[in-house]
């Protein structure tokens, strides 16, 4: 079956201030989402990228330019990934739909090319 | 980690880790890093907000939680003492013996939860703050609400809860109060200012039906789980025959008081309003709809309170309540009973508002002018003269009474006073009936 990694972009919120029953409410919502995925019978796992570092290598030839995150002038921060199996791109945009990262910032779909 | 997640987590998980994570991070660091350990818990619940959506939840997502928030008062406290000065390390190693590089904990290695709880309780109600102080700390390091929460069920700004809070815990710091169950000889005094920050605690989430209901609802919910920890705490639930008996019981006795009456109180919580937040006042109240199991406890909490040989005004209130949770009506209401309790009341307390309770009952026995005359009488009205319960009272003895007059002027005054919606539309509904 395909997969599908799902990337998810954070458009900013403000977690620092929030409180516990805000934060659990927040986190409940995607458990829930995660739960209707494999409920479809879809396998799904993710990784949470960390905020505060990164890395770009970019440059050709020997020299190679290193800049360091965060990336604070992006408008959007890759805040994590989903991988999930589907069969299509219509059935992985239809799970997504109601994904609540939504409310927070975009995802974007890219389907794994098979080797 | 787990493949599935688990269908939702507990009800307020976060908001009760919260509390007791802070109590337990507070008793090892000590109470003067009590901000650090409420900051280390925070960033620990949003490092799960974080991660939990994209790992999943963790088997054991308490052990995570303290886990993470432990390592993060680590953190803070080996960050602060770089930044700020060279002292030598003291505070983590000498005050738990643990080692900093945590192992995973398990369930069964996570401190015993009401000790820690009951600590921090002591800690943030103590007699040094204002009662309202002592509310609000408690609410937000115990109870886990947030700053923005307490404002709302204190119909309040959260800047003034804000300062309220900050200034608290400057005074705490300032006059070095320690964590934990006070001395015996001090547990009185102490235990008093629980009792007292807790029941205005329940007051403030059962005023009236104004604000936010649902956090209101929270707020007494909260009172109510303090007052039990305390009632069944070892030191305070059973004291022994011997030395000292006769202080300890009558101190059992208004602790297991001061819970019959916030449970009697409560268990009405589901008659007083119906789903489009109209209210009830008692005696129209769908009697069916009150909530049995908390009577039942209530009434054994009464009876235990009255182990003990003092009466307070917990136990009075709480006799009271119970006279109107067992009645099948308003009309069979041992109406005779409630008066005397509310003259023993009125003798301790001088209190205006009991006054006016107390005509109420009055009424009841010898008529709706008896009830306006013990109104007229209470020696301190003036102090009500911002209070709609008053003319709304008046106003329901002279339609009563059979002066619809009066009755249209007292519905109008106390419509003018009140500020909750529900209250204005119930006195809206009233006036309707008369005009």
């Amino acid at each position: 079956m395909p997969k599908f990694v799902l990337l998810l972009r954070d458009a900013g919120r403000h977690d620092a201030g929030m409180s516990p029953d805000q934060m659990q409410a927040i986190t409940e919502r995607y458990i829930a989402w995660r739960n209707k995925v494999q409920q479809n019978g879809r396998s799904i796992m993710g990784h949470k990228l960390h905020d505060k570092q990164g890395r770009v290598v970019s440059g050709a030839g020997s020299v190679a330019k290193i800049t360091d995150g965060p990336y604070a002038e992006a408008r959007e921060v890759m805040g994590g990934l989903f991988v999930i199996d589907a069969n299509s791109y219509d059935e992985v945009v239809e799970l997504t739909k109601d994904c609540p990262h939504l409310d927070f910032g975009s995802i974007e779909i890219r389907e794994v090319q098979p080797t | 980690m787990a493949t599935t997640d688990p269908i939702a987590l507990v009800d307020h998980l976060f908001r009760k880790q919260a509390g007791q994570m802070i109590a337990t991070l507070t008793r090892t660091l000590g109470s003067r890093h009590l901000t650090l350990a409420e900051d280390a818990v925070q960033d620990a619940l949003v490092t799960a907000m974080q991660q939990w959506p994209f790992r999943g939840v963790p088997e054991n997502p308490e052990a995570w939680l303290f886990q993470v928030a432990r390592n993060r008062a680590l953190d803070r406290l080996r960050h602060g003492r770089m930044a700020i000065d060279k002292e030598p390390a003291i505070v983590w190693e000498s005050a738990t013996k643990e080692p900093p590089a945590a192992a995973p904990l398990l369930r069964h290695e996570l401190p015993p939860v009401e000790d820690d709880q009951l600590g921090l309780l002591f800690l943030t109600c103590h007699p040094s703050l204002a009662p309202d102080a002592r509310v609000a700390l408690a609410l937000k390091l115990v109870g886990g609400f947030s700053v923005n929460e307490i404002a709302r069920a204190f119909l309040s700004q959260e800047s003034t809860i804000a300062q309220r809070l900050v200034r608290a815990k400057r005074a705490l710091r300032d006059e070095q109060i320690s964590f934990g169950m006070p001395e015996p000889a001090d547990l009185p005094a102490r235990l008093d200012s629980v009792l007292d920050a807790i029941y205005l605690m329940f007051n403030e989430g059962y005023a009236a039906t104004s604000g936010d209901q649902m956090i209101r609802d929270d707020v007494a919910a909260e009172a109510i789980r303090l007052a039990r920890m305390i009632a069944l705490h070892p030191a305070i639930a059973a004291p022994r025959r011997g030395p000292g008996y006769a202080d300890s019981a009558s101190r059992g006795g208004r602790t297991w008081a001061l819970l019959a009456l916030i449970l009697l109180h409560a268990a009405r919580f589901p008659a007083r309003v119906d789903s489009e937040g109209t209210l009830f006042l008692l005696r129209e109240q769908d009697r069916r709809r009150w909530d049995s199991a908390l009577i039942a406890e209530g009434m054994r909490a009464l009876d235990r309170a009255s182990a003990g040989d003092h009466i307070s005004a917990f136990h009075l209130e709480a006799g009271i309540a119970a006279c109107h949770a067992v009645a099948t009506s308003w009309e069979s209401t041992n109406w005779t009973q409630i008066v005397e309790l509310y003259n023993d009341l009125l003798e301790l307390t001088q209190s205006p508002v009991v006054a006016m309770n107390r005509a109420v009952a009055i009424s009841r026995i010898d008529g709706a002018l008896a009830g306006l005359a013990a109104l007229d009488a209470i020696e301190n009205l003036a102090a009500l003269d911002r209070y709609p319960l008053l003319p709304a009272i008046q106003a329901e003895l002279w339609r009563e009474a059979g002066d619809a007059d009066r009755a249209i002027e007292c519905y109008r005054t106390a419509l003018r006073l009140a500020r909750a919606a529900p209250e204005q539309r119930w006195l809206t509904s009233r006036l309707s009936l008369l005009v």
